[in-house]
C-alpha cells in the first residue's frame, strides 16, 4: 500500500496518466482518418457481379449491403443492379430466403456510362451505322478495342465545346457590350468596325458548329447494344461509354489497374450526373484556390493589426478591449460571417463595383453576386483572429536584446520591426497562417452564402483573359460533401463519394499545411536556430 | 587586489578634477600621460532619473575624456547600467522613465527637445551584456547599421565590414565564412561580432554594458586587449562587475553606490588609494 502511495507521490502515476491521454488522442485521430479512408478508398475496388435467381426472375449486381433478420423481418441483401434508365433505381433489396442459384458469370459486364449511371448485364453486339460488326461472345473484345478511339473523339468534342466555342462566346459577348457603349456615344465608324468583327466571329462560330456536327455524327456511328440479365436491351452510342469492366474476369493486376484508373478519374475529372459520378477536380481546385486567395488577404491584415497592437499601441484599456474583441471574433459562428459577407461584400461592395465599372452588363451582376473573391474575403475575416493572436505571440517572443541592438545602431522603430522583429517572428506568423488555412479550408457555411455552387461552369483560373476570374463562382470540397451526400437525388449511390471526398479534403488540408510547414522550416534554417 | 609596491604609499593629491593637471603623473607609473590632457568628450551634469516615483540616479556629474576608457563599477542595482543607457537614450524605450539634467556629447545636450535620437545613436555605439547578434549572416550583422542608413554600394559595405571585423579582431577567424549565420559562432566571437557591428557605423563613443560577463577568461582577455586598441579611435564607457577588469582595461573609474556617484578617479589611483571609505570597502571586497 505504502509503495503505491510512494509511486503516486513520485509522480510516476502522472507520467502514465498523461501518456494514456496522449495515446487516447492519437487513437481518436488515427481512428477518424482510418475510418474515413477505409470507407472511402474501398469504393473504387471492383466488386464481383453476382447473379442469383430471385422471385421475379434473375438478378445481377454487386452486393452492397446486408441486413440480418430482425423479429418478423427476414434477412435481406442489397444489390446494386444499376440500369437506372430501365429499372428506375440503382439498388434493390431482396430477401435471402427467396434467392437461389448464386453464381458469378465471367461474361457479366459493368458499363460505366456518361448518363444514367452504370449498366449491369452483358454486351450483345457492336454496330456501326446500323450494321453489326460483332455479336455475342466476340462483341466484348470488339467493344474494348474500339472504345479508346471513341473516348478520344468524345474528348476532342468536349475540348472544342469548352475552349474554342467558349472563347468565341466570350468575344461575342464583349462585342455586344461594346455595342451598348457605342450606342451611348453614337459612334457610327465604330459600329461599322464592330459589325465587321461580329460578322467574322459569327462565321467562325458557324465553321466550328459544322465541325462539331461532323464530329458528333462520327461519334454516334458506333453503337453498342447492351442486354440486361432478364433480356431487356438498350442501344447506346459507344462514345457515351466511359469504361467497360468485366469484374468477374479480372485478375488481381487488372483490378489494381482499374482501381488506379478510377482513382485518377475521381481526382482529375469533372463531375457527371449531378456530381454523383465522375471526378471532383473543380472542387479540389476551387478549395485550393480559395484558401490561397484567403491566405494572401489574411496575412497582411493580420500581421499589420498585430503589429499595431503589440508594437505601437500603448498598453491601455482600449488595446486590451480590442484584443479581447479580436479573440472573441474567433468564436463567432461562421454562418454569421457568411451573412455579413453576403450583406456587405456581395450586395454593398459588389453592387457598387458593378454600378461603377460593369454598368453595361447590368442587370446581370458581375461582382454583385457570390464569387471566389467574396468567399475568400469572408473567410479571411473569419480567420484573421487566428493570425493576429499567433503574430502577437511571435512578436512578443522576439528577444528584447535584438530590438535594442538594432535601435542602438540608430535604426528607427519601423526599421527595427522590418529588419529584425518581423524576420524573427516569421516562423510564428506562419504557424498562425497554418492554423488559419486549416480553419478556412474546412468552412462551408459562410461559403454557401458567398459564392460556392453545386456545379461551376468555369474555373476561377483558366486560359482566357484575364486568367484569374475573381468574380466567378466556384466549387468547394466541403460543400461538395454536403451536396453529394445529402442533397443529391441519388444519395444512396453517392454515399461512398462522401467518404472519398472527405478523405480528399483532408489530403488537401494536409498538403497545404505541409507546404506552409516547409516554408517555415526553410525560414527557420535561414534564421539559424530560432526558438519557435 | 594586488597592488604594485611603488603605489602602496598614500597619494597626497586630491584629484577632484581628475582630467585636469592636479594628478601627479610621477606617482602613477602605469597611467598614460595623454589621458590627462585629452579634451572632454562626454559630460553628464546634475542627472536625476526616476522609474515612476522611485529615484534611481541622484545628481550625477561626470566627465569622460576623449580617447579614454571610463569604467563604471559598483554593486548590482546601483544605477551604473541605467546611467550608461542614459548616454544613448536607450531609457526612452522604457515607459514611465523621467530624466532631469543634461548629457553633453561633443558639446550638445542630447536631452534637449528636438534632438534626433536616431542620429544620436549612430554616434554612440553600444555593446550589450549578452551578445545579441541578429539571426542573419556574419556579413549582414556587421553591415546592418550601414544598411539601415541607406548604404547600398557593395564596395562601401564590403570595406566597412572588413575594417570593422579587423578592428574587432575577428577578421582572420571569419573571413572565409562571412555568409554563414552569426549564431553558429562561439560566445566570445559573437560578442566581438557585436563590437564590430557597433564599430561599423563609426561612432564617437562606444558604450559597453558588462561585455564580458558571459565569457570565459580567454575570451574576456581578448575583449580587454581589444578595448585597449579601440580607445585609440573611440571614447569608451564600460560597465563592469569585474574589479580586475576595471583595473586592467580602464583609464578612469567611477564608483556608484545606491544611485549616487561616490567617486570618480584615475583608475590606478582609485585602486591604490581611494578617497572614500565605501569605495575602498567595495574594491577590497568587503561588501558588494
Amino acid at each position: 500500500m505504502s509503495s503505491i502511495l510512494q509511486w503516486l507521490r513520485r509522480g510516476n502515476g502522472f507520467i502514465w496518466f498523461s501518456g494514456a491521454m496522449l495515446s487516447c488522442c492519437l487513437l481518436m485521430i488515427a481512428g477518424l482518418v482510418g475510418f474515413i479512408a477505409a470507407k472511402g478508398l474501398g469504393i473504387f475496388w471492383p466488386a464481383p457481379l453476382v447473379q442469383v435467381q430471385g422471385p421475379a426472375g434473375p438478378v445481377l449486381g454487386e452486393i452492397t449491403g446486408f441486413e440480418s433478420a430482425l423479429g418478423a423481418e427476414p434477412a435481406k441483401v442489397q444489390f446494386r443492379v444499376g440500369n437506372r434508365d430501365l429499372y428506375g433505381q440503382d439498388f434493390r433489396w431482396l430477401k435471402t430466403v427467396e434467392l437461389s442459384g448464386r453464381g458469378e458469370p465471367r461474361d457479366a459486364v459493368l458499363v460505366e456510362r456518361l448518363e444514367n449511371g452504370a449498366f449491369v448485364g452483358r454486351i450483345a453486339k457492336l454496330s456501326k451505322d446500323g450494321s453489326t460488326l460483332a455479336a455475342g461472345a466476340d462483341s466484348v473484345g470488339a467493344v474494348l478495342k474500339s472504345l479508346p478511339a471513341a473516348t478520344a473523339l468524345q474528348a476532342r468534342i468536349r475540348k472544342i465545346e469548352k475552349n474554342s466555342v467558349g472563347d468565341l462566346n466570350q468575344r461575342l459577348e464583349a462585342c455586344r457590350l461594346r455595342r451598348k457603349g457605342l450606342e451611348a456615344a453614337n459612334d457610327t465608324a465604330g459600329f461599322l468596325a464592330l459589325d465587321q468583327q461580329e460578322q467574322s466571329l459569327k462565321a467562325k462560330y458557324e465553321e466550328l458548329q459544322t465541325q462539331l456536327d461532323q464530329l458528333r455524327k462520327e461519334a454516334k456511328a458506333f453503337t453498342v447494344t447492351l442486354q440486361t440479365v432478364e433480356g431487356q436491351t438498350k442501344e447506346i452510342p459507344l462514345s457515351a461509354v466511359v469504361r467497360v469492366v468485366l469484374p468477374n474476369d479480372l485478375g488481381f493486376l487488372g483490378k489494381v489497374g482499374l482501381y488506379c484508373s478510377r482513382m485518377w478519374e475521381f481526382v482529375a475529372d469533372n463531375p457527371r450526373e449531378s456530381n454523383t459520378e465522375g471526378g471532383i477536380f473543380p472542387a479540389i481546385f476551387g478549395t485550393v484556390m480559395m484558401v490561397l486567395i484567403m491566405s494572401v488577404m489574411v496575412v497582411p491584415l493580420g500581421i499589420i493589426t498585430a503589429l499595431f497592437l503589440r508594437e505601437y499601441a500603448k498598453d491601455g484599456f482600449l488595446v486590451r478591449a480590442v484584443r479581447v474583441a479580436v479573440n472573441n471574433l474567433a468564436g463567432v459562428p461562421s454562418i454569421v460571417f457568411g451573412v455579413f459577407g453576403l450583406g456587405f461584400f456581395v450586395y454593398t461592395l459588389g453592387g457598387s463595383i458593378d454600378r461603377l465599372f460593369f454598368a453595361e452588363q447590368l442587370p446581370t451582376p458581375t461582382f454583385g453576386t457570390g464569387g471566389i473573391l467574396w468567399a475568400s474575403l469572408t473567410l479571411a475575416l473569419l480567420t484573421v483572429p487566428v493570425v493576429v493572436v499567433a503574430t502577437e505571440e511571435a512578436l512578443a517572443a522576439v528577444p528584447r536584446n535584438q530590438r535594442e541592438a538594432s535601435l542602438a545602431l540608430g535604426a528607427t522603430k519601423w526599421q527595427t520591426i522590418w529588419n529584425v522583429v518581423l524576420p524573427g517572428a516569421a516562423p510564428g506568423i506562419l504557424t498562425g497562417l497554418i492554423l488559419a488555412m486549416s480553419r478556412g479550408a474546412g468552412e462551408v457555411a459562410p461559403l454557401m452564402l458567398t459564392g460556392v455552387v453545386k456545379l461551376a461552369p468555369a474555373m476561377p483560373l483558366d486560359g482566357s483573359f484575364p486568367f484569374l476570374h475573381l468574380d466567378r463562382k466556384f466549387m468547394h470540397l466541403g460543400f461538395h460533401i454536403y451536396d453529394v451526400g445529402f442533397q443529391s437525388p441519388n444519395s444512396e449511390a453517392a454515399k461512398p463519394m462522401v467518404f472519398m471526398t472527405s478523405l480528399l479534403l483532408l489530403v488537401v488540408v494536409v498538403a497545404l499545411n505541409l507546404f506552409a510547414l516547409k516554408l517555415r522550416r526553410n525560414l527557420r534554417s535561414r534564421l539559424g536556430g530560432s526558438t519557435f | 587586489m594586488e597592488r604594485p609596491e611603488a603605489l602602496a604609499k598614500p597619494d597626497p593629491v586630491d584629484s577632484a578634477g581628475y582630467a585636469g593637471a592636479s594628478a601627479k603623473l610621477s606617482d602613477l607609473p602605469l597611467t598614460d600621460a595623454s589621458v590627462l590632457t585629452s579634451p572632454t568628450m562626454l559630460t553628464v551634469e546634475n542627472l536625476n532619473l526616476f522609474y515612476g516615483k522611485k529615484q534611481a540616479l541622484f545628481n550625477i556629474d561626470l566627465k569622460v575624456a576623449k580617447n579614454t576608457v571610463m569604467a563604471f563599477i559598483g554593486p548590482s542595482g546601483c544605477g551604473k547600467s541605467t546611467l550608461l543607457r542614459c548616454l544613448n537614450r536607450m531609457n526612452d524605450l522604457i515607459d514611465d522613465v523621467t530624466i532631469e539634467g543634461s548629457v553633453r556629447i561633443g558639446g550638445s545636450n542630447i536631452y534637449e527637445p528636438g534632438v534626433d535620437v536616431i542620429s544620436l545613436r549612430k554616434r554612440t555605439g553600444m555593446v550589450f551584456q549578452k551578445s545579441n547578434p541578429f539571426p542573419k549572416s556574419i556579413y549582414e550583422n556587421v553591415a546592418y547599421g550601414l544598411r539601415i542608413q541607406g548604404v547600398r554600394d557593395h564596395q562601401i559595405l564590403d570595406e566597412a565590414v572588413e575594417t570593422s571585423l579587423h578592428s574587432a579582431g575577428l577578421w582572420d577567424e571569419v573571413k572565409d565564412r562571412l555568409k554563414e549565420s552569426a549564431l553558429g559562432m562561439s560566445g566570445g566571437q559573437q560578442q566581438r561580432l557585436c563590437i564590430a557591428r557597433a564599430l561599423a557605423v563609426n561612432p564617437e563613443v562606444l558604450l559597453m554594458d558588462e561585455p564580458c560577463s558571459a565569457l570565459d577568461p580567454i575570451a574576456t582577455s581578448r575583449i580587454e586587449e581589444l578595448i585597449f586598441e579601440l580607445k585609440k579611435k573611440f571614447t569608451i564607457v564600460i560597465v563592469t562587475h569585474n574589479m580586475q577588469q576595471a583595473a586592467r582595461a580602464s583609464d578612469f573609474t567611477a564608483f556608484f553606490w545606491l544611485g549616487k556617484l561616490v567617486e570618480v578617479e584615475l583608475t590606478e589611483k582609485m585602486f591604490t588609494n581611494p578617497r572614500e571609505r565605501t569605495t575602498e570597502d567595495y574594491i577590497t571586497g568587503r561588501f558588494g
